[in-house]
C-alpha cells in the first residue's frame, strides 16, 4: 500500500512537474485572491492586518479547490480512470498517493502564500512551532477530505460545481481550526492554538480512514 | 422469432401493469396524514390560545412549540440518511438507500424550518435575526451539508452512480456534523463566554407549556412519518419508472426491428443486418 502511494504520488508530481499547472496558474491564482483581498479591506485601517490568518486561509482553501480539480482532471482524459483501475494497484494506495501529492503542492502553495502574506500585509510571523504544525495538519485534513469529496465528484459532468459545494462545508471545522491557532501564534499566545491543532489531527485522521475504506469502492464504478 | 417479438409485446403491458400503483397513498398514510391535520388543528388550539404567554419572552415563546421539535426531527433525519447509507453500502440494499434519500430531503426542510422560525424568534428576543450562537451556526452548516447529499443523489447519472456516490456522502454526514458541531462551539467560547441560550429556553417550563411542546413534537413526528412514507413511496415509483422505461424502450426497439424484418423479406438487401442484430439483442 504504501509503495504504490509513493508510485502514484511520485506520479501526480513528475506530472506537475512537467505540466506545471500549479506553479503557472494555482500560485498566480491565490497571490491574486491576497491583492484581491487589500482592494476589498482597505489596507490603511488595519483591517488587513487583524484579518490576516483568515484572509490566508481562505486564499488556501480557494486555490487548494483549484490544485484537487487539477488533480482529478488528469485522470479523467483518455480513460485514465478505468487505467488507474485495471493497473493493479491497490485503491488505498492510489488515495494515499493523492493525498500526498496534493499534500506536498499545497504545503509549497502556503509557503510561498506566507511569503506574499509577511511581504504583502506586513504580517510579523512569530510562534514558528505551531505555526509549522498548523500548517501540517490543515495540509493533511485538506487534502485527505478534498481527496475522498474529488473522487465523489470526478468523471461527472458537473464536477466542477459540485466540489465545491460538498468540500467547503465539510473543510469549516479546519478553516476555523488554522485561523484560530494563526491568530494565537501571531498574537503570542501559542497555548491557546494547541488544541485546534488537536482537532484538525482528529479530523485528518478521520479522513485517512474514510479514504483508505472509500476509495475502492468509489473507484470500481463509473 | 416472430413469436419471440409477439411475447416481449404481451410482456411489456403486463410487467407494468400489476405493481404500478396510481397514487403513494395507502390507508396507513390517510389514517396518519389525518391524525397529522388533526393535531396540527390542535396545536395551532393549544399553541395560540390555550398556552399562557412567557413571563420574559411574552407570546414570541409560542415559536418554540414548531422550532424545537422541528430541530430535533431535523436531527432524527440525519441520522436516518447515514444509517440507511451505511446499510445501503453494507447490504446493498435499495430500499435503506432510499429511506436515506428520503429522509434527507425532509431532513433539509425540517432544518430550513429550523432556521426560519429561529430567526423569527431571535429578532423579538434578541433584537436580531442572526447571531453566530453554537447553535445557529451548526444548523446551518448541516442545511448545507445536506444540499450537498441531494446534490449528489439528484445527479444526472445512473441509479448505481448516484446512490453509492451519495450513500458515501451520508455516510460521512453525521461524523462531519459532530465535528462541525465540535469546532464551532470551541470556536464562539473563546470568544463570548455566556451563550444567549443560557437563559430564558430551558429556565422552567411546565404545565401547559410542556404539553404543549409535547404536542409539537407528536404532530410534527407524525407529520416527519407520513412525508417519510410518501417521499420514499415517490423515489421508489421514480426508480421503477426508469428502469421500465428502459425496458419499454427496448421492446419498442425490438417491435420496430421486428416490422423491418417483415418488411425485410420482401425488400431484400437492407434487411439482414436489423433482425440478426434483433435477435442477438433477444438471445440472452
Amino acid at each position: 500500500m504504501i509503495r504504490d502511494a509513493l508510485v502514484v504520488a511520485g506520479k501526480d508530481l513528475r506530472l506537475e512537474a512537467r505540466s506545471r499547472v500549479a506553479l503557472n496558474q494555482v500560485l498566480p491564482f491565490a497571490l491574486l485572491v491576497l491583492v484581491l483581498f487589500a482592494f476589498a479591506l482597505d489596507p490603511d485601517r488595519g483591517v488587513l492586518e487583524e484579518a490576516t490568518p483568515g484572509l490566508y486561509w481562505v486564499a488556501v482553501l480557494f486555490s487548494g479547490l483549484l490544485a484537487l480539480q487539477r488533480s482529478f482532471a488528469v485522470e479523467a482524459a483518455d480513460g485514465n480512470r478505468d487505467a488507474l483501475r485495471l493497473s493493479g494497484l491497490d485503491p488505498a494506495g492510489i488515495y494515499l498517493g493523492k493525498v500526498l501529492a496534493v499534500g506536498a503542492q499545497l504545503l509549497l502553495l502556503e509557503a510561498l502564500l506566507g511569503v506574499g502574506v509577511a511581504v504583502l500585509y506586513t504580517t510579523e510571523l512569530d510562534g514558528w512551532p505551531l505555526l509549522l504544525a498548523t500548517v501540517v495538519v490543515a495540509t493533511a485534513g485538506i487534502a485527505t477530505a478534498g481527496t475522498l469529496y474529488g473522487v465523489v465528484a470526478a468523471g461527472l459532468r458537473v464536477r466542477e460545481t459540485l466540489l465545491p459545494l460538498l468540500l467547503l462545508p465539510v473543510l469549516a471545522p479546519v478553516l476555523i481550526g488554522s485561523t484560530r491557532a494563526f491568530e494565537a501564534a501571531l498574537g503570542g499566545t501559542p497555548s491557546e492554538g494547541w488544541p485546534w491543532v488537536g482537532l484538525m489531527g482528529v479530523f485528518a485522521l478521520l479522513y485517512v480512514v474514510a479514504g483508505v475504506l472509500g476509495f475502492g469502492p468509489l473507484l470500481e464504478e463509473a | 422469432m416472430t413469436t419471440q417479438i409477439a411475447s416481449t409485446d404481451e410482456g411489456r403491458p403486463s410487467a407494468s401493469a400489476p405493481e404500478a400503483p396510481t397514487s403513494t397513498g395507502s390507508r396507513t398514510t390517510r389514517v396518519l396524514g389525518l391524525a397529522t391535520l388533526v393535531g396540527f388543528a390542535l396545536l395551532v388550539l393549544f399553541s395560540f390560545v390555550l398556552s399562557p404567554a412567557d413571563d420574559n419572552q411574552g407570546d414570541a415563546v409560542r415559536i418554540m412549540y414548531i422550532h424545537v421539535p422541528s430541530a430535533t426531527l431535523a436531527y432524527t433525519g440525519c441520522f436516518l440518511t447515514t444509517l440507511g447509507s451505511i446499510l445501503y453500502l453494507w447490504k446493498r440494499s435499495q430500499w435503506w438507500e432510499l429511506v436515506a434519500y428520503a429522509s434527507a430531503e425532509i431532513a433539509a426542510l425540517f432544518t430550513a424550518v429550523t432556521l426560519a422560525t429561529g430567526m423569527l424568534w431571535g429578532r423579538p428576543t434578541w433584537g436580531v435575526y442572526w447571531v453566530w450562537d453554537a447553535r445557529l451556526t451548526t444548523t446551518a452548516m448541516l442545511e448545507l451539508l445536506l444540499l450537498g447529499y441531494l446534490a449528489v443523489r439528484r445527479l444526472p447519472a445512473e441509479y448505481s452512480v448516484r446512490a453509492k456516490r451519495a450513500a458515501v456522502i451520508g455516510l460521512l454526514l453525521v461524523p462531519n456534523v459532530i465535528i462541525v458541531r465540535q469546532s464551532v462551539q470551541w470556536w464562539r467560547t473563546l470568544h463570548q463566554k455566556p451563550t444567549l441560550f443560557s437563559d430564558g429556553l430551558d429556565s422552567n417550563i411546565e404545565g401547559l407549556m410542556l404539553f404543549s411542546l409535547f404536542l409539537g413534537f407528536v404532530v410534527l413526528g407524525l407529520f416527519f412519518v407520513w412525508l417519510l412514507i410518501h417521499r420514499f413511496r415517490v423515489a421508489w415509483l421514480e426508480e421503477q419508472i426508469a428502469d421500465t422505461g428502459l425496458d419499454a424502450a427496448i421492446a419498442e426497439r425490438r417491435a420496430e426491428a421486428g416490422g423491418v424484418d417483415a418488411a425485410g423479406r420482401a425488400t431484400g438487401p437492407s434487411a439482414p443486418g436489423a433482425p440478426t442484430l434483433a435477435t442477438g439483442e433477444a438471445q440472452p
